[in-house]
């Protein structure tokens, strides 16, 4: 029996495949009917330490439509972080005026930490440059909505895989779906070391790659992401790679028809307008699952019944 | 070995030490205590050579002792009450390290707030451990000891 209430999401890393694949089936029946009033006279707080748009948003938008009500604030200048106030005593004060903490914040493994303290169920919303399980789960959620299944299928990530966190924790949740996975990227952005030792510890084939034209007849899902140039400590560096990839049409001609392209957005200039108007184009619809997934998880550690 | 050194009546006894681990482990618990002998490069069956720590009225604590285990995995614990073995073990290494490595990340929450590390022992030999926080994977040549 899985169980979510009163758990914490935290890390990709604590959750297994059953575990997964009952996450996405809720989130299937939270499209499938309204559940107007299942978390009504509950509080989400949001602490957003770092801006966010579509997290805070779908979280927002989630709880209010299953009932509940939403506090928070969303960047560290409202909240009491500038009076110096340390994240323990933070979370000590919020456990007591809500149900449940979605957490962004800019240290890595704060969100275990607030979870450690909290006595009510704390959602990682992105902990610096370490996890983002929602948006694993709503990538895992589109792959099989797009394709029917996750495993088995050729999986390519694609742009900077150095510093981009959705790219690797999507990595580790698919190692345990037995996809292929090919990783591309300019030479300066390859996948760390610590998720391809992860991933050769559990025995999962990958490949890495410098352009996408030859592998692209072979793949399913293309997962595009965003060079992050926030995380560059040299801006002449992210000069030098910043049109590494550009997706556009004529990319494409040799590609499977069900091929999905996938981002987790925001978009710099890594796919063209072009790309939108075509079949392949799933990024708008993959924005739009972070609706159904935040539901599902919402509903499932606050112990909601289906 | 027992003639070498003087006898302790209550103590510990950290014994078969690699001979250049041998003060690593001095530094981490030996300076602050008053009857300290450290022998090194001494004649061993088993390893050759090797190194040994006695600590008087001295008993290690569960961090003090995974500690060691980090430096020296092989060593031997003696605790030493009126004069005699009163009991004897060999390191192991438990799943989680708590308080004992610092974090080398800079951006991991445990560098900016007050709070005990925490590391898992993904792997004993060699060595390698993730941060329980930041979840970053550290090798045994990377490990900062608190
Ligand atoms: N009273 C004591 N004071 C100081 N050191 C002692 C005392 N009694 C034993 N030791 C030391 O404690 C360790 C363990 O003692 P033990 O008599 O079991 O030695 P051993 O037979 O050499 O064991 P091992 O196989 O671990 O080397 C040895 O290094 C010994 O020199
Ligand atoms: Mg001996
Ligand atoms: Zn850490």
């Amino acid at each position: 029996m899985i169980n979510f209430k009163g758990k914490n999401i935290i890390s990709m890393h604590d959750l297994s495949k059953q575990e997964i694949i009952h996450i996405l089936k809720t989130a299937e029946c939270m499209e499938k009917k309204k559940y107007y009033d299942l978390l009504k006279g509950k509080i989400l707080a949001t602490l957003f330490f770092e801006p966010s748009t579509r997290t805070k948003l779908s979280f927002h938008s989630a709880m209010k439509q299953l009932g509940g009500s939403t506090i928070g604030f969303s960047d560290a200048q409202t909240s009491s972080t500038t009076k110096g106030e340390s994240l323990h005593d933070t979370i000590r004060m919020v456990e007591q005026y809500c149900d449940a903490i979605v957490m962004r914040h800019p240290l890595d493994g704060s969100a275990r930490l607030a979870a450690e303290i909290a006595s009510v169920p704390v959602i990682n919303g992105g902990d610096g440059k370490n996890q983002h399980p929602t948006q694993t789960l709503l990538d895992l959620y589109t792959i099989k909505k797009t394709q029917g299944k996750i495993s088995k299928l050729h999986v390519a990530i694609l742009g900077d895989l150095k510093y981009g966190r959705t790219a690797h924790s999507l990595a580790t949740a698919l190692s345990l779906f037995d996809c292929k996975l090919s990783f591309i990227s300019p030479p300066s952005l390859r996948m760390p070391r610590q998720i391809c030792d992860e991933l050769t510890e559990k025995n999962i084939h990958f490949t890495e790659h410098e352009s996408v034209e030859k592998i692209i007849p072979d793949i399913d899902i293309l997962y595009s992401t965003r060079i992050q140039r926030e995380r560059f400590p040299d801006p002449r560096e992210y000069e030098m790679v910043k049109n590494a990839f550009i997706l556009d049409t004529p990319l494409f001609k040799n590609a499977k028809p069900t091929l999905k392209l996938l981002h987790p957005l925001p978009r710099v200039n890594e796919i063209t307008t072009n790309m939108d108007a075509t079949p392949y184009a799933s990024y708008f619809e993959q924005a739009g699952n972070g609706i159904p997934i935040r539901k599902a998880v919402l509903a499932l550690v606050l112990g909601a019944k289906l | 070995m027992k003639t070498l050194v003087h006898n302790l009546e209550n103590g510990t006894v950290i014994d078969h030490i690699p001979p250049e681990i041998t003060f690593h482990v001095w530094n981490l618990l030996g300076k602050q205590h008053d009857v300290v002998v450290v022998g090194n490069h001494l004649p061993s069956k088993r390893m050759g050579k090797k190194g040994i720590i006695k600590i008087a009225n001295k008993f290690l604590s569960e961090a003090e002792a995974n500690k060691i285990t980090l430096l020296a995995p092989h060593a031997t614990v003696s605790v030493i009450k009126e004069g005699k073995v009163f009991h004897k073990y060999k390191l192991s290494l438990p799943s989680l390290l708590k308080g004992v490595i610092t974090c080398i990340n800079p951006n991991c929450i445990t560098r900016h707030e007050q709070r005990e590390t925490a590391f898992k022992v993904i792997q004993e030999n060699p060595l390698k451990v993730r941060c329980l926080y930041c979840e970053l994977l550290i090798h045994s040549q990377e490990i900062v000891l608190s």
